[in-house]
């Protein structure tokens, strides 16, 4: 498959470390709950890397998007520092929001995030709203919605999207169909085989790609970013993929085989997109091994940054209610 | 100078703050050919056009997430969701987004949006559409919330709050809609957080809200027939609430009695009630705090059993009488 959007080898080998810096973090996370050592609760993305990696790759820093509960990729994927993530995990002064948000809030205005959700379907009407602002402002940016696909069960997707189509708003709505809203499977909790098809009764398009495919996720969004830039009004993705772990940290994963598990785990989007470079000649064995390496590096980097940072002072606890 | 009514006051706020700052724009239900559900926003949208008076489908969240999105990437949103009962439908992106996100966040982002209200019974028009559920939002850490009760304040008020730079909700009652007031021509700023006495007096306090303070004022006339000098305070502003004047005013007259028209059972009187009791002004009293708000049930619609659910002027006299131990006689 030939790669839509202008990209040069080192980006493209950019995004393959990408995955991999999501994949490191979330195994890092996950490593720190089971040792008691993280407080609160996570919800990981690994094995949903290609979704986030491969949407924001079409996107700069002026586009924008809002992510979910289940957030982590999307963030380092609009470009986040994992050093500045991870101390957030560990709620310190260093972190992204003080350590006043911690799992389900990153946010990075910078770089045109606008924030993780700790509310299912919270995301999509302000990701509406920010595509306002630029068709107000005649800004030429785009906005991406994550979600999942227990989601789309929300009012607030169906009021969201309509409003969108009818301004004809630059958002791309993309769920990531991860095949569970917490236990529930999707096809027991809608009434038709693909959520994309509910693009129809808004009058926008709607596209089913495999989301566990990088290149085929990143075409799609290249392809819908230039439709709605150019002012024809919104289209919904939907990318078909699994996440590997529980829903949440507590999760015992009695609602799905260990079978379905690992066959998901033979669609490795990092593999598969790893195949895809090699193939091309753009990574070789011994490069991707580098770059492993380096991710690793990073990552221990990011925690220690952590572990040595500051706790936040009593007196945060009162800043920023208000602006 | 001129006499405006209060609906005109708000509308004035609005078109001149569109005229001066491009980022101000209208969202919401039946704003533009209509004029709002009560004729706020009429004219608006033949001054300003569509793209900045924007009538919305009936979908309160995505109305609210719009403005919230739109407000944290640089505009400054008014939104209009008609009564302000169907707040409760935009709930989700009105406590946990927008009343959050800055803290959520780490300080990141600001969402400067005012979200118009119309509140209150008195129209007849039954248990959904007749609430004051300004408690609620008064609880959420992150919002403001303002009450205007005149002509004069709402001008002053909802410049203040389009100019804040965090969520402000702003509660217009639609009992004052018609009221008229003596309003400046040009625009003008009440900072939030500063209440009004609107009638001194020494022997007790009356701390009432939005359509309240007229009453209390048509009571304290009622009352100086009597002999009695009633005080006549305006909080405006809920959250930030002067506190001080408040206290100030109780340390004076030794009396206070609260007046809203929302449900009395956790009531923002209970609130004021409670900052009185733990304050210095707590010696200064020389009877029991009492509050008067509206009974524990839904707004009925039959208009004698209206008109019993929430205080009337009547109620305000004969709890001032009792109040201050006066015999109490038909006035």
């Amino acid at each position: 498959m030939e790669i839509l959007p202008n990209l040069t080898n080192p980006e493209l080998l950019h995004l393959y470390k990408k995955m991999w810096l999501i994949r490191h973090f979330d195994e890092k996370i996950d490593e720190f709950f089971r040792k008691g050592i993280m407080h609160g609760t996570t919800h990981l993305s690994i094995g949903q890397e290609a979704t986030a990696v491969g949407a924001c790759a079409v996107l700069t820093d002026e586009d924008k998007i809002t992510s979910t509960h289940r957030g982590h990729g999307h963030a380092i994927a609009k470009g986040a520092r994992v050093d500045k993530m991870m101390a957030e995990m560990f709620g310190k002064s260093t972190g992204y929001s003080k350590g006043k948000g911690g799992s389900m809030h990153f946010s990075d205005l910078e770089k045109g995030n606008l924030g993780s959700n700790g509310i299912v379907g919270g995301g999509i009407p302000i990701a509406v709203g920010a595509a306002l602002t630029a068709k107000m402002k005649k800004q030429k940016d785009v906005t991406i919605s994550f979600f999942g696909d227990g989601a789309t069960n929300e009012g607030s997707f169906h009021e969201a999207v309509n409003l969108a189509s009818i301004w004809k708003l630059p958002v791309i709505f993309f769920c990531e169909n991860n095949q569970y809203g917490m236990s529930s499977p999707i096809d027991e909790m809608i009434n038709i085989e693909h959520i994309a098809e509910r693009a129809a009764s808004y009058g926008i398009p709607g596209v089913i790609v495999d989301g566990n495919n990088l290149v085929e996720v990143m075409n799609a969004t290249y392809e819908a970013a230039e439709h709605v830039r150019m002012g024809k009004g919104p289209i919904l993705i939907e990318a078909k993929t699994y996440r590997w772990r529980g829903h949440s940290k507590s999760d015992k994963r009695k609602y799905r085989s260990r079978e379905e598990e690992r066959f998901w785990q033979t669609r490795d989007p990092i593999k598969q997109y790893e195949g895809y470079l090699i193939n091309k000649g753009i990574l070789t064995r011994e490069t991707a091994k580098k770059i492993k390496l380096e991710v690793r590096q990073i990552m221990e980097a990011a925690v220690e940054f952590a572990k040595r940072s500051p706790k936040p002072s009593i007196e945060e606890l009162y800043t920023d209610v208000y602006a | 100078m001129w006499m405006i009514t209060y609906s005109e006051a708000i509308r004035e706020a609005i078109s001149l703050e569109m005229q001066r700052n491009e980022d101000v724009f209208l969202i919401g239900e039946d704003i533009g050919v209509y004029g709002g559900g009560f004729g706020v926003t009429e004219g608006l949208l033949a001054e300003f056009g569509a793209d900045r008076v924007r009538d919305t489908p009936i979908s309160e969240s995505a109305i609210m997430g719009a403005a919230v999105g739109s407000a944290l990437t640089g505009m400054r949103p008014i939104l209009e969701l008609q009564f302000s009962d169907f707040i409760t439908i935009a709930m989700d992106q009105l406590v946990n987004q927008a009343a959050k996100l800055r803290y959520m966040h780490g300080g990141e982002g600001r969402v400067p949006l005012v979200l118009r209200a119309a509140s209150g019974s008195g129209t007849g028009a039954a248990a959904q559409h007749s609430q004051s559920l300004e408690a609620w939002v008064a609880h959420i850490p992150g919002l403001k919330v303002v009450q205007p009760s005149t002509a004069f304040d709402a001008k002053g008020l909802l410049k203040a709050a389009i100019d804040d730079d965090n969520p402000v909700i702003f509660y217009e009652h639609k009992l004052l809609y018609k009221t008229e007031g003596e309003v400046p021509k040009e625009q003008y700023s009440i900072p939030l957080g500063k209440a009004d006495i609107k009638r001194e007096g020494t022997d007790i306090t009356i701390v009432a809200t939005s359509v309240m303070v007229q009453r209390a004022l048509i009571a304290a006339a009622k009352l100086e027939r009597e002999a009695i000098n009633v005080e006549v305070l305006d909080p405006r502003t809920l959250v930030p609430l002067d506190e001080e004047a408040i206290i100030a005013s109780v340390k004076k007259t030794g009396h206070l009695l609260v007046v809203h028209e929302a449900v009395k059972r956790g009531g923002f009187g209970g609130e004021i009630a409670s900052i009185v009791a733990e304050s210095r002004a707590f010696h200064s009293l020389r009877a029991p705090i009492k509050r008067l708000g509206g009974e524990a049930v839904p707004i009925p619609f039959s208009p004698e059993l209206e008109k019993a659910a929430v205080p009337q002027v009547e109620d305000i006299v004969q709890s001032v009488q009792k109040m201050l131990g006066v015999k109490m006689t038909c006035i």
